[in-house]
């Protein structure tokens, strides 16, 4: 099985608005990411625009709808596209979300939560075996960004993510603003979920902004909304986090309200001088 | 999580008016409502966006206010069944036409589907349209027996309203300004290579291309355009034909293809 094999480098999501400034010039970054599903069309700008970047960097699709996380099977036939989207691109890495987009016929359009418990393990398990047969390829499994809990689940979400790692193969996606978003909105420990989570594992870590607003009880909400530089606390994480890792293949997340292309790439930049930082202290 | 449980929190997603569905919890007590609205909104926000990325003109027409609560309505009645939102929306302009409260807007629903052929135009297959000198090495006494193979972005759209106009000064094409002369206006929508081009077409011209596309020989095509209408102009259909990039191949009688 193809290994997820991104360099250990700051990349970015691609954004069709900054082609132009990209393509002026060699850019500094080590990768770039796009989402499966804006690539399903057979051909135009789009295609275009990926076949050119393609040639330049490496590249990591990431899947916004396979809805891994629903308790039907999966959509084969957005499988189908998933495959050929992967044999056209040949990218280093595919991932895609623990979280469920789909039920019945209907495309609901969001990353939702699942339960944790034996029941959807197995489901969730069987469904990323699927995809790496389809795909031939390892996937990554990325942590969701949460708003509520579901009194049924039983299993802590990092036990959840290691054991369908370690039945699949497969590798994890680390979303450290995730962390800090689900963290808070839970209240939980964010450096606490760290210490359980299954780092080994982790092949593509993803930074972003998040927004705030109040719960039902006048309690901090964070919404995982993409459309800010990364924030203070999410570096913080991220620093303890390559500390022990060592450098893994980072990326800029940023969505909405989408800045100018030099605002991006100095967000890869800092990133990338404290993946540097980490690998000269491990050399050390 | 059951089939169950999913089901319901999949269906109180979509209905707005629904209570939050039961087993779901937040650290600081039950009933998460707030909670729950964030994933409603993200869902309702996205296909809007979706809605509104496709329908650029539409919206600009009736106001932003007025499109989300259209595609709101869109949404409710026809939610995508595929996750690929690039296609999302195909038969948005067929809902518009029968959206009562935008009945007094007669054009709409044809500068949507404007808008949707240019959205299929973009994603479509790339091919290299037709060179023009290919159809000049044709000998003269086969030119009527000859067909084309059409460029898969292309289509043809008839509408009753200056539907080409309007949408152009509402896509940053063309100043807006009073439409003296209300008359229908048919449309070649087509990309021939990066950038979707939308042609207004003379009389009988929408005719002459569709019936050309239905892979009909020009003779045949230009009959049908001719008998459409009386003021039907071949050579500045043929030119356009020819520099609209709309058809990729030749096929002459002799069976020789291109």
């Amino acid at each position: 099985m193809n290994p997820s094999h991104l360099p250990r480098r700051a990349g970015v999501g691609f954004k069709p608005e900054h082609f132009t400034a990209i393509d002026q010039a060699r850019q500094p970054v080590g990768f770039f990411e796009v989402h499966a599903e804006n690539y399903m069309g057979a051909g135009g700008p789009p295609h275009a625009q990926l076949s050119r970047l393609r040639a330049d960097y490496a590249l990591s699709i990431h899947g916004v709808g396979l809805s891994i996380g629903a308790m039907q099977p999966l959509d084969r036939d957005h499988l189908a596209r998933l495959r050929a989207l992967c044999g056209r691109y040949e990218p280093e890495s595919f991932s895609e979300h623990l979280a469920w987009s789909s039920h019945d016929t209907v495309f609901l359009n969001d990353l939702l939560p699942l339960p944790y418990t034996g029941q959807t393990l197995a489901r969730v398990a069987e469904h990323v075996d699927e995809v790496q047969t389809a795909l031939g390829r390892q996937m990554l499994l990325e942590n969701p960004a949460t708003y509520l809990l579901f009194e049924e689940s039983t299993i802590e979400e990092t036990d959840f993510l290691a054991e369908v790692a370690r039945r699949t193969g497969c590798g994890l996606l680390l979303d450290v603003n995730n962390v800090f978003v689900a963290a808070t909105n839970h209240r939980l420990d964010p450096r606490a979920y760290l210490a359980r989570f299954p780092l080994e594992r982790v092949r593509e870590i993803h930074l972003s902004g998040h927004s705030e607003t109040v719960d039902d009880h006048g309690a901090p909400l964070l919404i995982d909304s993409h459309d800010t530089p990364v924030k203070d606390p999410v570096w913080a994480l991220y620093e303890t986090v390559i500390e022990r890792t060592g450098p893994v293949a980072t990326l800029i997340e940023w969505d909405n309200d989408v800045p100018d292309w030099p605002v991006l790439r100095a967000e890869a930049e800092a990133a990338e001088a404290l993946l540097q930082r980490a690998a000269s202290r491990r050399a050390a | 999580m059951s089939m169950l449980t999913q089901a319901g929190f999949a269906a109180a997603l979509r209905d707005g008016a629904s209570p939050t569905p039961r087993g779901l919890a937040a650290w600081n007590g039950p009933r998460p409502d707030r909670r729950f609205a964030v994933y409603r909104n993200n869902v309702a926000i996205g296909l809007r966006q979706a809605l509104a990325s496709r329908y650029p003109a539409t919206e600009r027409i009736v106001g932003e206010a007025f499109f989300a609560a259209m595609a709101d309505a869109y949404v409710v009645e026809h939610p995508p069944r595929s996750p690929v939102l690039l296609a999302y929306g195909e038969d948005f302009a067929a809902f518009v036409a029968g959206f009562e409260p935008a009945r007094e807007l007669a054009y709409l629903p044809d500068v949507a589907r404007l808008e949707a052929a240019r959205g299929r135009a973009y994603h479509a297959a790339d091919v290299i349209p037709l060179e023009p000198a290919k159809l000049a090495g044709i000998a003269p006494d086969l030119l009527g027996a000859t067909t084309l193979l059409p460029h898969p972005s292309m289509s043809v759209l008839r509408s009753p309203h200056p539907v080409v106009t309007i949408w152009a000064m509402n896509a940053g094409e063309a100043e807006p300004e009073p439409i003296l002369d209300w008359n229908g206006e048919d449309a070649l929508v087509v990309r021939p290579r990066m950038t979707v081009e939308v042609h207004r077409l003379g009389p009988g011209g929408a005719t002459f291309l569709t019936t050309l596309a239905q892979g009909a020989t020009l003779g045949e095509a230009m009959l049908a355009a001719a008998a459409d209408d009386d003021n039907f102009d071949l050579a500045a259909n043929l030119a356009l034909v020819l520099a609209s990039g709309a058809f990729t191949a030749i096929r002459s009688p002799g069976g020789h293809h291109d």
